[in-house]
């Protein structure tokens, strides 16, 4: 009952987002959305998972993006009553339609073959999963097998997740500092 | 705008009683990776938190006295040659790359756990400047004159 009334909750996340003309409002539905989606994944006994939803979702992501709206304006840019009734407008929005529509039924499609939650006898649950929880505490000597396997049998995927967050440290770097000494720039502020 | 945060004394107050707090749970957080929920990334990400929430309340020129430039440069870079370089330890002590449980560390047990955590520290540092840095240069903005 709970679990209909949070998607129920993140479906109307995701509509105001899309239908709201104030970015700052959206990027804070967008925050809104995260935090439900974590109390989604604390339902699914996925705590992991919730905490960094909870902390990259609603807390660091909202503030980058508001760091962003910074550079940009608030407000989306308002279509006139002309602008939005010449044809190519019209064709973009059924176009768009379409794909929306198409993409929601094959996904919809995609979970008719998807086994119960929490179904014994499914692919995920048999083939790896018993090892891990059988035998990662005897192997690499930690409690949380989620840390097991991230650390340690996926150690390199972690080293290559670390690289990707690096790089785009870099290249943010790269791309916006200024190299040149500019006194005009050196004040923060998320200012509108 | 800055002359209007200096004026905003309750979320200048709030946020640098607060700072240290964030702080502390996040290192709690990347430590105790190996026991409950979280690790370097969660805990990364909330140290990064902390210091963005200064630099909101204090501006930049504050924020850019506590984590300097060349610091968080050097920072981020520090946290991907923990990782890198533990992987290499391990070859080095005649095992495979990441496996930590060769590391002459007293029993197999003991080496692979702090294996782990040195990982876990080295993605949270990385995960933490990165984030810092982004913000620093993505919150930047001209002057008004």
């Amino acid at each position: 009952m709970i679990d209909i009334l949070l998607l129920l909750i993140i479906v109307a996340c995701a509509i105001a987002a899309v239908s709201i003309k104030d970015l700052l409002s959206a990027i804070m539905i967008l925050g809104v959305y995260s935090f439900i989606m974590a109390t989604i994944f604390t339902r699914l006994n996925a705590v992991d998972v919730a905490f960094t939803e909870a902390s990259v979702g609603a807390g660091i992501t909202s503030v980058l993006m508001i760091a962003a709206l910074s550079r940009t304006k608030r407000y989306e840019y308002l279509y006139t009553k002309s602008e939005r009734r010449k044809p190519s407008a019209l064709f973009l929005k059924v176009l768009s339609l379409f794909i929306v529509i198409i993409t929601g039924a094959v996904l919809v499609y995609g979970t008719l073959d998807m086994p119960e939650f929490g179904d014994p006898d499914a692919p995920a649950n048999k083939h790896v999963s018993p090892r891990y929880i059988e035998e990662s505490h005897h192997e690499t000597g930690v409690n949380n097998f989620v840390t097991a396997v991230l650390a340690s049998y996926r150690g390199y995927d972690t080293l290559g997740e670390t690289t990707v967050i690096f790089t785009a440290g870099i290249c943010v770097i790269l791309l916006l500092r200024k190299f040149k000494k500019d006194d005009d720039d050196r004040y923060a502020g998320i200012c509108y | 705008m800055q002359e209007f945060i200096k004026e905003q004394i309750i979320v200048r107050t709030v946020s640098k009683f607060f700072t240290p707090f964030i702080q502390l749970y996040a290192f709690y957080v990347i430590a105790h990776g190996d026991l409950g929920p979280g690790g370097g990334f969660q805990g990364g990400v909330i140290l990064g938190a902390s210091m963005i929430l200064y630099v909101i309340a204090f501006g930049m020129d504050e924020g850019r006295k506590r984590v300097s430039q060349k610091i968080s440069d050097i920072f981020v870079s520090t946290g991907v040659l923990i990782y890198a370089g533990i992987g290499l330890l391990c070859i080095l002590a005649g095992g495979a790359y990441l496996e930590y449980a060769e590391l002459p560390l007293g029993s197999h047990h003991l080496a692979s756990h702090l294996g782990i955590y040195g990982i876990e520290i080295g993605v949270g540092i990385t995960v933490a400047f990165v984030m810092i840095t982004i913000f620093f240069e993505t919150a930047k903005k001209e002057r008004k004159k």
